[in-house]
């Protein structure tokens, strides 16, 4: 549906008025209905998620090769989900972590799930079983950090994935 | 339970019933939620859509809440009946099309719906009638923990129930409440009010949900961050907010009443006159008119009219339930004389 105003952009904004006893509905792109004073700037539609999405992986997204960066579960790229605007499969939220930070922090305002659980969950794996690598851990969380970075920035992620499930573990024995 | 029984009764949430029902239509909420072992409904291979949609079908089915539920393929329906399912806000529009290794569930008296393979392999909702969120939450959170033992949600500690669309992930809720507000639409007040919610990371959709435009003066006012916050938070603040555009809904009215009342009610009742008489009806002035005499009887100025009768000839002047109430194709004039043939019937019987 085109804007009734310009009948050039997509109509995206979809109003009731009334004037003098009749209603009139009104179809508006974004521009036409911010002149109107129609007050609906921060409607939010698809449209809006998905132009926003294109600038919101910032610097994660800014070169070819990272834009390639690709889920080891599902192979769904990051690319992919920039243009349909869904993931792949669970496992990508691991996968395109970076990306996804600052997205959910500017959709949700926050990056950290509070709420219910599932009353079944899937048994995370042990990695840190060896009594060395626990001792290690303080010294050793930045450097596993650091391997992190350089695994994504050289595409394994199986490594990457190791890393990762290590990082979080040791987090969570440091918290105890 | 079939197809048919659906037209014949009346949904629970059309009832009239629940706390504020002169302004709040319906409460819902729903959950998104995926299976751990599979990739996302869009993203999944044809044969792992099936797999899918056996699996959670197999779930509901042994569930002790959905035992007795209605569970349709949506491929195998008609174009008229997966309109009607839209109409009754049972299922999207989105999963009326592209129908492939769809599912869609429904348990007694429309209160629970499912869908499978929709955006999310699950999306889960319960709709009550009038402001009541913590009652359909009770429900669905205890039909959330029967599935959720049953099948192996995709879940992180960190993001919470897992999404296709990171604008669900966390706790994959919406809860969205259906508001009728005539008034602050007439009063020209309501632009402040939507701009108002969306500040207050709220939205607000028309009648059939996202991307559809406000018809009848129906706004439906729901949360958009799922993430973060606990569910019962989430609730809160919705009601909150929904309380006080019930009372500015509610002031409007009485200052519509004391300060121009007379042209209120010559519109009122010449919305209902039309109702009465008209012999050719499109759908959208039909939701702009019943929308006017809800007002009136809102406001007791319509004395002989039932609520729930004007909330049900909002649905069963649509399209395909008209359509199904005929049992056969109608073209669009057809539809507009049968449409003003069902409507002037009903509140012409109803009328003492």
């Amino acid at each position: 549906m085109l804007c009734d105003i310009c009948a050039k952009a997509q109509a995206t904004v979809h109003l009731t008025e009334i004037i003098d006893d009749k209603m009139t509905e009104l179809h508006l792109c974004e521009e036409c209905a911010q002149k109107k004073g129609a007050q609906m700037e921060s409607h939010f539609g698809l449209a809006d998620l998905l132009a926003g999405l294109a600038d919101l992986g910032g610097q994660f997204a800014t070169t070819k090769k990272e834009t390639k960066i690709k889920c080891v579960r599902c192979g769904l790229t990051y690319e992919d989900f920039k243009k349909v605007g869904r993931l792949g499969c669970g496992e990508c939220y691991t996968a395109f972590k970076e990306g996804l930070l600052p997205l959910l922090k500017r959709i949700h305002g926050s990056t950290q799930h509070y709420g219910k659980s599932p009353k079944k969950l899937a048994k995370l794996p042990k990695v840190l079983k060896s009594p060395k690598a626990a001792k290690e851990k303080k010294e050793g969380l930045q450097e596993l950090k650091d391997r992190l970075q350089q695994a994504i920035q050289k595409e394994e992620f199986e490594e990457a994935a190791k890393l990762r499930d290590m990082i979080r573990e040791m987090e969570k024995k440091n918290k105890k | 339970m079939n197809l048919e029984d659906l037209l014949r009764d009346k949904g629970e949430w059309l009832r009239s019933t629940g706390p504020h029902a002169d302004i709040v239509m319906s409460s819902r909420i729903r959950l998104a939620r995926n299976l751990a072992k599979y990739p996302f409904s869009h993203w999944a291979s044809k044969k792992e859509q099936q797999e899918i949609l056996a699996m959670v079908k197999d779930a509901i089915g042994s569930s002790k809440k959905m035992k007795t539920a209605l569970c349709l393929d949506i491929g195998k329906l008609d174009s008229i009946d997966r309109q009607f399912l839209v109409e009754r806000h049972l299922m999207s529009k989105e999963h009326s099309m592209d129908s492939e290794s769809k599912g869609l569930c429904i348990s007694d008296r429309e209160v629970i719906s499912i869908m499978i393979n929709e955006e999310d392999h699950l999306r889960m909702q319960v709709m009550r009638s009038g402001f009541d969120l913590k009652d359909a939450w009770h429900i669905i959170d205890t039909l959330d923990d029967e599935v959720s033992n049953l099948l192996l949600y995709a879940y992180s500690p960190d993001f919470g129930y897992l999404t296709a669309c990171p604008t669900n992930a966390g706790t994959g809720i919406r809860a969205s409440v259906m508001l009728h507000l005539p008034s602050l639409v007439m009063t020209k007040q309501i632009g402040k009010v939507l701009q108002a919610i969306t500040k207050l990371s709220l939205t607000a959709r028309g009648l059939y949900g996202e991307g559809t435009e406000a018809s009848g003066n129906f706004f439906q006012i729901s949360n958009q961050v799922s993430l973060g916050h606990r569910e019962e938070d989430i609730m809160d603040n919705i009601e909150r907010i929904i309380k006080q555009i019930i009372d500015h809904e509610q002031s409007a009215r009485e200052v519509l009443l004391s300060q121009n009342r007379a042209v209120l009610e010559d519109r009122i009742f010449r919305a209902y006159g039309t109702l009465r008489s008209a012999h050719i009806i499109t759908s959208s002035e039909t939701i702009d008119l019943l929308s006017l005499v809800r007002l009136g009887v809102d406001l007791n100025l319509i004395k002989s009219v039932d609520r729930a009768l004007i909330n049900e000839l909002f649905i069963i002047t649509q399209p395909a339930h008209l359509q199904k109430i005929e049992k056969k194709r109608l073209n669009p004039n057809e539809r507009d004389i049968k449409r003003a043939d069902i409507v002037r019937n009903k509140l012409v019987q109803n009328h003492d």
